[in-house]
């Protein structure tokens, strides 16, 4: 299983280096988004401070949506989705694999929204290992349930609408939980309050890797 | 659903229904094919061929049937059977993003093949110098055949289904794999091809079906090279 | 295998009649007199119990100390949220794991879970409106992110995606296994979001002073009624899932049946025509 993660991982990323999508698409549209979001709150740089763990981690959740249709995308092209499936690839290994590279993909995006939640709307942060531990257990459940409902929306010509819709009511406890954790973070917060938050991260993770593993060879007959 | 046949049975379908939506691709086939044996499939367009190829590789389940490849429930054991298994489709299952090598390299390893026998599939379907390098995105159907029969090449599975193999090649890779087909087929590999072009397979082929309207509606006997256990071939004059 | 479809519809049967044992029925399916008595009975007991509860609450009970006359509110909207939150999704997602099950696997469970989150949504939204209506007199707005409300909110989405993913055209059987995933998915997500939609709400510092609570005292002929309410929601939740489950029935028959029916409809077309020779009719299809 691992073996077969690590070499699916390693086809996805090293696909991504090739084409570039997520660095020269997804990574702008997500700069984007925080350019929307403080046209949107006016300039007002405290109201911004405030409102930044939020508006980091919406928008990573519309670049998780976009990485997620790109993961699933690579795939529907030259029938390769039923190249994997005949190749007997072990199916909990396929599934590790492309979230692994999901994962990775997130995590250079985050660094990047982080940046520019830093420098675009002086947010501070106070305890950076927090900030990092929200990050690497959300991007972890974000890629987890994302290549879930990737899969099982994989087959359809409406996977466009209908994965957003899909999976960001899953995913909420990740948002809750990461803005929650970033404010803990932050100047002036309280970092205390971000250990539960943390235990929740840890668990979804958990169960939702733990679903993906067990079922991913069933969801991906079904498509 | 599965059989577990006690003679050297490859593939054995009885009463296979397939459907897609209500479709019926497969209306109740009765085939069996032995190991070694090649088998030719016939029969006008949309009669199921590469249906009847792709329910043996386990991509499409039975409605009704049985079905048992190398004694084994593809429906149960996926991966063991489709390990040993190779599917030549009409998709080339290449991604664009990587080059041909590349393609192969993970074809090959994700399907567990022998890494080693990479270099000479490859070199052998010509997949050399700079055509190795290139990505997938700017090669030609003829060349994408090549690089799907490299990977059949370089794993060398113990059953081979292949749709339409010689579609897209040119004559020197025609021939070529025409030479494969026959080496395969020495060295007690079974062989299911789907085509409309038998010419030169049909000297190394055992039988032939025809299928129409998703089910077998002739069979007529072939070769007259009859493969023995031993793994030579035995002429009958 | 052949088709006797002939009986039912009075038309030949079919050259492609390979339908698989258990792709449906050729008749449409007849209700059995044992459940439509069932339904009747339970559908009379939701109406009375229904009108009983809303006879009892207007204008029986006494109205609360604090809240007044809104309290009567009370008699409906925890009742429609457990019907919302607990029952419809339960069952969702009990009957979606019976049918992932191999053992048990039948489209029963498929049909059963499609017709409880369909019900669900209608009770869901019966709740956050109730809530809403409850809302606006007591907190001032008309939406306040409190845990509960949140939950539903979210729940609704999710339910409502489990709708729309049904309606992407597939097989039963393949559409089944699709929404029984999303079921078991958005089913283990649950707890979650209710843990932390409710640390969000409480720990949420200073930004408000409303009380959220809105539960009363309840004690006297107001628990009765809560209680008669509570008992009268689940019958209604049960009669609408019986018809809708009925309704779902006749639909897969009828998609089962429309291509046949067409093909046939179409044979039947050029069987009439004698004079033309076998092979111009082979494009007929």
């Amino acid at each position: 299983m691992w073996r077969d993660a690590v070499l699916v991982a390693g086809k996805d990323l090293r696909i991504e280096f090739r084409s570039r999508v997520a660095l020269s698409q997804v990574a702008p549209f997500g700069l984007v988004a925080l350019a929307l979001f403080a046209f949107a709150l006016g300039p007002d740089r405290v109201i911004m401070a405030k409102g930044a763990p939020g508006l980091f981690w919406v928008a990573v959740l519309f670049c998780t949506v976009l990485a997620i249709q790109r993961s699933v995308s690579v795939e529907s092209a030259n029938g390769a989705r039923d190249g994997l499936r005949l190749s007997g690839i072990d199916p909990a290994g396929l599934y590790l694999g492309k979230s692994a590279a999901v994962a990775v993909q997130l995590v250079v995006l985050e660094v990047l929204l982080a940046a520019g939640v830093v420098l675009l709307y002086g947010a501070r942060i106070a305890v950076p290992w927090l900030i990092v531990a929200s990050c690497a257990l959300g991007t972890i459940g974000l890629a987890a349930t994302g290549t879930l409902y990737g899969a099982l929306s994989s087959g359809l010509r409406v996977r466009e609408t209908l994965l957003p819709f899909l999976l960001l009511p899953i995913v909420a406890p990740v948002l809750l939980a990461g803005t929650r954790i970033w404010q803990a973070g932050m100047a002036g917060g309280t970092p205390s309050d971000g250990t539960q938050w943390l235990r929740l991260l840890v668990v979804f993770d958990a169960v939702y890797l733990a679903i993906g593993v067990a079922l991913f060879g069933p969801i991906q007959e079904t498509a | 659903m599965a059989i577990a046949s006690p003679s050297p049975s490859a593939v054995s379908l009885r009463d296979v229904v397939a459907l897609s939506g209500r479709f019926p691709l497969l209306a109740g086939v009765d085939l069996d094919v032995a190991v070694g044996e090649t088998v030719l499939i016939d029969g006008p367009n949309g009669a199921g061929k590469t249906s009847l190829l792709r329910v043996c590789a386990g991509l499409v389940p039975l409605a009704s049937g049985r079905l048992s490849v190398l004694g084994m429930d593809p429906g149960r054991q996926r991966t063991a059977v489709r390990r040993r298994i190779g599917l030549l489709a009409h998709a080339s299952h290449l991604y664009d993003d990587l080059t041909v090598i590349e393609n192969v390299r993970f074809a090959v390893r994700a399907a567990g093949g022998d890494i080693a026998r990479i270099g000479p599939a490859c070199e052998r379907w010509g997949l050399v110098g700079r055509l190795a390098t290139t990505q997938a995105s700017k090669l030609s159907s003829g060349q994408r055949r090549r690089v799907a029969l490299a990977v059949l090449t370089a794993r060398w599975p113990e059953i081979w289904l292949l749709d339409e193999p010689h579609a897209g090649l040119d004559a020197s890779a025609r021939q070529l794999l025409d030479t494969v087909i026959a080496e395969a087929a020495a060295s007690q590999v079974t062989i299911l091809i789907a085509s409309h072009e038998l010419g030169t397979v049909e000297d190394i082929a055992t039988r032939a079906v025809t299928i129409t309207g998703g089910r077998v509606t002739a069979e007529r006997v072939l070769s007259r090279q009859i493969p023995t256990t031993s793994g030579s071939v035995t002429h009958v004059a | 295998m052949t088709d006797d479809r002939s009986a039912s519809t009075g038309t030949l049967p079919h050259p492609q009649a390979s339908v698989a044992p258990n792709t449906g029925v050729t008749l449409a399916p007849v209700q059995t007199s044992r459940a439509r008595v069932t339904e009747y009975t339970i559908g009379t007991l939701a109406l009375v119990g229904t009108v009983a509860t809303v006879w009892l609450g207007v204008w029986v009970t006494p109205p609360d100390k604090v809240q007044g006359d809104l309290v009567r509110l009370v008699y409906i909207h925890p009742g429609v949220a457990w019907v919302a939150l607990y029952l419809a999704f339960g069952l969702a997602a009990v009957s979606s794991l019976l049918y992932l099950w191999p053992r048990t696997r039948s489209l029963f469970w498929d049909r059963l879970a499609a017709a409880s989150v369909e019900v669900g949504v209608v009770f869901n939204i019966c709740t956050l409106v109730s809530g809403s209506i409850w809302g606006k007199p007591t907190w001032g707005v008309w939406w306040v992110w409190d845990a509960r409300l949140t939950l539903t909110a979210v729940l609704l989405i999710m339910f409502l995606g489990y709708m729309a993913l049904r309606r992407v055209p597939a097989e039963p059987e393949v559409r089944a296994r699709r929404s029984a995933f999303v079921a078991l998915f958005a089913a283990v997500d649950v707890p979650l979001v209710h843990f932390s939609v409710n640390w969000w709400n409480t720990l949420h510092q200073g930004a408000t002073v409303l009380n959220a609570n809105l539960s009363p005292q309840i004690h006297g002929s107001m628990a009765w009624t809560l209680l008669l309410g509570f008992v009268a929601l689940t019958l209604l939740f049960v009669w609408m899932l019986l018809v809708r489950y009925r309704i779902g029935v006749l639909e897969d028959w009828l998609a089962d049946n429309e291509l046949d029916l067409a093909l046939a409809e179409r044979q039947s077309e050029g069987a009439g025509l004698d004079d033309k020779s076998p092979s111009d009719q082979g494009g007929a299809a």
